[in-house]
């Protein structure tokens, strides 16, 4: 094999998979703080993707530009449905968590093709086609831009966690919740801004995925499964293990398909998730939990 | 105290004796009696990863009755089910439109789902017409009631290296190598495993060189790209869906794979959503493929009420074979004059339409149920357009090949 094809594909794979971090993020954000596994995270993300395609058509808004809006807009919608919806079955048993959010994902999806119809849409920005070469490296430019995109995404959501008070206090409602009402923490709103930090995450996501890929009201499934994978792997509730995850899913895959066949890309992910799930069943970063 | 005996049949038993006779014997009316109209399940991808074709395809079914009804065919009403994509849920939706008295189905468009309603459609003895699914076995496997109108994976395969050829020779460009990329689902592996076992029959000038299957449900192509261009082939043979059509042109124009020519047998690269989302680079695509010919009175009549219709919208294979099947449908009806399944099935085994809207002599099928020879075209992108360049009995323009190159566009 050719250590250039090799290169190019270790390239390609980090830089979608950095994308792909930023997107389970929004996963392990909620289950890490309101242990809820959001079964509607791929769809969510896809309404992100949708409302930058809108953004772009009728603004002529690039989907990077879109980010933040596209950020707020699902910080908005997660912050009502965990206020409105989630919270009333926190207590409930998790199957019936699951099914709520499994009822509101196909809500989303219905809801999306009686607006948008089924056909694959896209955007056309100045440099959707456009590589540049190092060498016998050839990186392009919507991939490279996706990368650094979501890189700044995750540094700002790691450094509202680590230096705000309101980070700092939906931190200690993840560590001990009794302990954080006990000091006079309002839990039900910061597991409200938790859920709409979550889902703004995927807002941010779906606007800088939309540079690369079309989008079409079934993409979601294919985004939850593939979340789930990383977050396993990275570690289910560690912010910082969920990029890892997706860099290391996305070079695998990249690896495996020019390695073996490019079929194989699902087998090997999957596999990494058994590895990981047999040697380290927290994930790579995740806490044990005894 | 007063004792009353009970005979072995009384008033309750012998009602719901009569009412179980009635119904017992109006199951088979079902099916039997002399009609007016006749009930059709449509069944198709109207949701999931093909919902977009499957949409398509029942275009070509919406515009049917209003053409037929104006030339004489009977009335028809559509009983519509969804395979949701998937195999398993074609197959119960299958047995669902049975249950719900669709007399005759037609679909569904997926080989795998197409698979799966045929296996219903032979245990209820209810006739299935074909509009899109080429994998060989269908009409192998000694079906009664399965009757299709599109060609096999190897009728593909072989006008594709009919067509590739005059091409070549035409135009005095032959790639010496070929990369094949497919999808890897029944579709892609039926077509691209006929294509390898074709190929040196048919004597093809070029050597294929690398063989890619790839995941039918893949996000990101660049890998798969990046495997076609390390095998360094002069033109690329594609067997693909819409959406990964769509993403493996943004890498190859990425990635600067220059090619003679990118050929594909199967959808996706002649698409409305295709050409829209490439633009000018899904320009020069050849598509070797079956198609709708506007050369017969039938394809034009179809082309008017569908712009009436639809007027945004392509006709494709999609909606020109779905077209055919529901005339099809339509004229075995009027011939068997009853919705009687043996009465259908005997009447589609006697089709003889010549008046249809794709490419071919008509429409006729063998003692299998296949028709035994449905030609392909080839339909090359110009400009957002889909233009038939072979057979030349069916062209509109002659061919550009070698294709212009990314940057020159």
């Amino acid at each position: 094999m050719d250590p250039w094809t090799l290169a190019n594909a270790v390239v390609s794979g980090l830089l979608i998979g950095l994308v792909y971090g930023l997107s389970a993020l929004g996963l392990s954000v909620i289950f890490g703080v309101i242990r809820i596994v959001n079964f509607a995270h791929g769809e969510i993300m896809v309404v992100g993707m949708f409302f930058a395609l809108l953004m772009f058509r009728w603004l002529g808004l690039d989907p990077l530009l879109s980010v933040p809006l596209a950020a707020a807009l699902m910080f908005g919608f997660g912050y009502v449905l965990q206020l409105i919806v989630v919270s009333r079955v926190s207590h409930l048993p998790e199957h019936m968590q699951f099914l709520l959010l499994a009822a509101i994902a196909i809500m989303i999806v219905s809801a999306l093709l009686l607006v948008f119809g089924p056909d694959a849409k896209g955007v056309q920005v100045g440099y959707a086609w456009d590589s540049f070469a190092f060498a016998e490296l050839i990186v392009d430019y919507p991939k490279m831009f996706a990368a650094v995109a979501a890189i700044v995404v995750a540094a700002l959501l790691l450094a509202f966690f680590k230096y705000t008070a309101t980070g700092k206090a939906i931190r200690a409602c993840a560590d001990n919740r009794i302990g954080a009402q006990v000091v006079g923490l309002n839990v039900g709103r910061l597991y409200a801004l938790t859920f709409g930090i979550g889902a703004a995450c995927l807002g941010a996501a779906g606007a800088i995925i939309l540079l690369l890929f079309e989008v079409h009201p079934y993409l979601a499934p294919g985004y939850t499964l593939l979340a789930f994978v990383i977050v396993i792997v990275g570690g289910l509730g560690s912010l910082f293990g969920a990029l890892v995850g997706g860099i290391l899913i996305g070079v695998s895959e990249a690896l495996a398909a020019v390695l073996f066949q490019p079929s194989m890309k699902s087998a090997f992910s999957f596999a990494l998730l058994i590895l990981v799930l047999l040697l380290r069943p927290q994930g790579l970063l995740g806490k044990a939990v005894r | 105290m007063t004792s009353r005996k009970t005979s072995a049949v009384n008033r309750r038993t012998l009602l719901a004796g009569v009412g179980a006779s009635a119904v017992a014997a109006a199951v088979p009316l079902r099916h039997g009696l002399a009609a007016s109209k006749i009930k059709v399940g449509i069944l198709l991808p109207r949701s999931g990863p093909q919902a977009q074709v499957g949409i398509d395809c029942q275009r070509g079914a919406d515009v049917a009755p209003e053409v037929l009804g104006a030339m004489g065919y009977p009335e028809m009403e559509y009983i519509l089910g969804d395979t949701e994509t998937k195999v398993d849920v074609a197959r119960a939706q299958a047995e669902k439109l049975i249950d719900a008295g669709a007399h005759i189905i037609v679909g569904a468009f997926d080989s795998g789902q197409t698979m799966a309603a045929a296996q219903v459609c032979e245990q209820k003895n209810i006739p299935l017409v074909v509009n899109i699914a080429a994998v060989t076995k269908l009409t192998e496997l000694g079906y009664k009631w399965v009757f299709r109108n599109f060609p096999t994976g190897p009728m593909i395969v072989g006008d594709a290296f009919k067509n590739q050829k005059t091409l070549f020779a035409e135009s005095g460009a032959t790639p010496k190598s070929v990369a094949l990329l497919h999808v890897n689902d029944t579709f892609g592996t039926s077509l691209s495993g006929a294509l390898m076992a074709l190929a040196p029959k048919f004597k093809m000038p070029y050597k294929i060189v690398e063989k890619i299957p790839y995941d039918p449900y893949g996000r990101d192509f660049s890998a798969e790209v990046r495997k076609v261009k390390a095998a360094k082939p002069e033109a690329l043979w594609a067997v693909s869906r819409l959406n990964d059509a769509i993403a493996i042109t943004k890498e190859l124009v990425r990635q600067r794979v220059e090619l003679m020519g990118i050929l594909s047998t199967g959808p996706g690269w002649y698409e409305d959503p295709y050409l829209q989302a490439t633009g000018k680079y899904g320009d020069d695509v050849i598509s070797l493929v079956p198609w709708v010919d506007y050369k017969k009175e039938m394809a034009r009549k179809m082309r008017d009420a569908y712009r009436k219709k639809f007027p945004d919208r392509s006709i494709t294979a999609n909606q020109g074979y779905t077209f055919d099947a529901v005339l099809i449908v339509a004229d075995a009806f009027k011939r068997a004059g009853s919705t009687k399944n043996t009465d259908l099935q005997a009447a589609l085994r006697t089709t003889n339409i010549t008046n249809n809207t794709t490419i071919g002599k008509g429409i006729r099928f063998n003692e299998k149920g296949q028709v035994p020879y449905v030609p392909c075209g080839a339909v090359q992108n110009r400009d957002g357009k889909q233009l038939v360049v072979l057979p030349k009995f069916a062209a509109v323009a002659e061919p550009i090949w070698p294709m212009r190159p990314w940057r020159e566009r």
